[in-house]
């Protein structure tokens, strides 16, 4: 019973847990400090987690000493590990970022509301990543989803209601059909525990209702991972929440379906269904080149700076899934690691917007012209994490970007296509990556623009370490790749 | 006797798509969430039919040694999280329709579409 072994459950517990004491923390500053205090000490947790999982043993823990397959248990591998640092480290850099901006934003008395909103995503996100068990998955991703909705409308746009209103209709239409296809396989096999289900689907006598149960679950995990042409809830939510908000979403929330989406796929349905690995490629890959391919053409017309990001989410989110639909260990070991190096660039990216929201209100492209001469330091990091999502090399987008490309070319005479396709809509990115940079360095300043002044110096300072994770993962890329590695070869060790 | 047998699937399936349909179809912000709830309660019958062993009771010993035969608890047990679920799904769209009322003062999708409209 060492404080070791628990720390699965406190990875949930700490956050869920700080969550109804910030909201009653007054003033407001102490109950920012709560949640900053809880999402640091989880990320603390994820970082012990990633070092134990990071040779490829599983940490296993029986909630409340109930044994699986009966009682809940967690189940943290190095892809779930990998996850959970994101999630917490996403969250600890963005409220760090965010506290001038939120209180700048928010009245004072909903603002320790707002703080346990965001918490209770913290406990939700990191629950999906931790648990073995199907219903556990749908119950975090609810309280997640909740609760992202929340922190979403509490953009100051009101149009940020309508994208929420959208997201929650599309959200629960996810979650249902996810909740339908858990429901038909314990229907078949009376389980809800991934292992137990792994073992128990190949004794099923009728098949069919194990194939709908799969359509539900990816269509469903679809929905939430936002993957084209399922994605249209993304760019609003995106582009109307809070800046800091939009930050920690942007960065985990999708990723988190796809852990799921992975899990499920490969864990269960590869090794028991037949055929379950050339469908899952062939409903998957071509979605993923088309949300590559749309992603990045739209994100080229888009002015807005936040929408045109939430655009290029969709197109990332497709180079993760083209990863995984390689079915293979180079493409999933490219996929993962795209996870994690898209996190970083986009998470840095919209951190740099949250410092410039200290200065702007409105990021429209002609909003931004000559902003560099006035926030150079913001701007420089910015380009930056921009250079990261574009893969240039030296920076983190340039390592998984590689992995993928070399995954592409084995796949023979499609695999040059695919290749094709990558070199496309990364030359997009810089098109519309471009289409931003050009006037915030070099056009003049305009009216507003001239009043602006450097953001403040500790939200700088986490902007430069988002930027500068970007490019020290680029240069040393160990850590990830051998993180990515030991998840693809456990997510391949289930195959037949 | 099968399409009968199986009488409560249909209902689960029947359901699902009207709910799914005025999600759809329906203009009005607070029927789409009427219909959002429609579609959520179909998931709790199927998850309660397949629950229901023919002849079962609940599953109570109160004598240890007569053969009695029991409904499975647990997707009952299963679906109160899931009803709770949806509870606070429905509760959190009807405070944002509120919300989007005193910001739009209508309630009506393609006007809210007109009014965000850049002009």
């Amino acid at each position: 019973m060492t404080l070791a072994s628990q720390l699965p459950a406190l990875q949930v517990i700490v956050p869920l847990l700080t969550a109804p004491v910030a909201a009653f923390l007054r003033p407001r500053h102490l109950a920012w400090a709560a949640a900053t205090l809880a999402s640091l000490m989880a990320f603390g947790i994820a970082v012990q987690l990633a070092i134990t999982t990071g040779d490829g043993s599983v940490q296993r823990y029986d909630m409340g000493g109930w044994p699986a397959p009966y009682g809940i248990e967690l189940a943290i591998d190095s892809l779930g590990a990998l996850i959970l640092l994101i999630i917490t480290g996403a969250s600890t850099l963005a409220l760090i970022a965010g506290r001038g901006a939120i209180d700048a934003e928010m009245e004072e008395h909903r603002q320790p509301l707002f703080y346990a909103a965001w918490l209770m995503v913290v406990a939700g996100l990191s629950g999906i990543a931790i648990t073995g068990d199907a219903f556990n998955v749908f119950v975090f991703m609810e309280i997640s989803s909740l609760a992202t909705y929340i922190l979403i409308a509490g953009g100051t746009d009101r149009r940020s209601l309508t994208a929420v209103f959208k997201y929650l209709v599309m959200g629960t239409i996810g979650a249902t059909f996810y909740l339908i296809g858990v429901g038909l396989i314990y229907m078949m096999t009376g389980t809800l525990n991934f292992a137990d289900m792994e073992a128990r689907i190949g004794d099923v006598g009728h098949i069919a209702p194990v194939h709908l149960a799969a359509a539900f679950i990816i269509v469903g995990l679809a929905l939430k991972a936002a993957m084209f042409p399922l994605h249209v809830w993304l760019p609003n939510a995106y582009a109307y929440a809070p800046n800091a908000v939009t930050a920690f979403i942007a960065a985990c929330s999708t990723k988190v379906a796809i852990l799921v989406l992975l899990r499920f796929d490969f864990f269960v349905f590869m090794g028991n269904i037949a055929d379950h690995a050339t469908q899952f490629a062939l409903f998957v890959g071509p979605l993923a080149v088309l949300g590559i391919l749309f992603g990045s053409g739209v994100a080229i017309f888009e002015s807005n700076l936040k929408r045109m990001l939430g655009y290029s989410s969709v197109a990332q989110l497709g180079y993760i899934l083209l990863g995984a639909s390689f079915v293979d260990r180079a493409g999933l070991m490219a996929g993962i690691l795209h996870m994690f190096n898209h996190a970083l660039a986009k998470g840095a990216l919209f951190l740099g917007i949250v410092a410039l929201g200290y200065r702007l209100t409105r990021f429209d492209r002609s909003d931004l012209q000559g902003i560099a001469r006035r926030m150079p330091w913001t701007m420089t990091a910015f380009t930056i994490a921009a250079f990261s999502l574009i893969g240039v090399p030296g920076t983190a987008g340039f390592i998984s970007k590689w992995y993928l490309v070399t995954a592409a070319f084995a796949q023979g005479t499609l695999g040059i296509a695919l290749v094709a396709v990558i070199i496309a809509s990364s030359l997009m990115a810089v098109i519309y990556l471009w289409r931003v940079l050009e006037p915030a360095w070099f056009g003049t300043p305009s009216h507003d623009t001239a009043q602006a002044r450097e953001a403040p110096l500790g939200v700088l300072a986490i902007v430069w370490i988002g930027a500068a994770l970007n490019v020290w993962f680029g240069l040393f890329p160990a850590f990830p790749v051998g993180m990515a590695e030991v998840a693809a070869n456990e997510l391949m060790s289930h195959l037949p | 006797m099968e399409i009968l047998g199986l009488f409560n699937y249909w209902v689960f399936a029947a359901l699902l798509m009207i709910g799914f349909y005025a999600l759809i179809a329906r203009q009005n912000l607070f029927k789409k969430l009427l219909g959002l709830s429609i579609f959520q309660s179909a998931v709790f019958l199927l998850y309660i039919t397949m629950a229901k062993v023919e002849g079962g009771t609940a599953p109570i010993i109160l004598d240890p040694g007569a053969a009695e035969i029991f409904s499975n608890p647990l997707p009952q047990v299963l679906i109160l999280t899931a009803i709770v679920v949806g509870i606070s799904t429905t509760a959190l769209g009807l405070a944002i329709v509120v919300r989007i009322r005193e910001a739009y003062d209508t309630i009506e999708d393609d006007e809210i579409r007109r009014l965000d409209r850049p002009s």
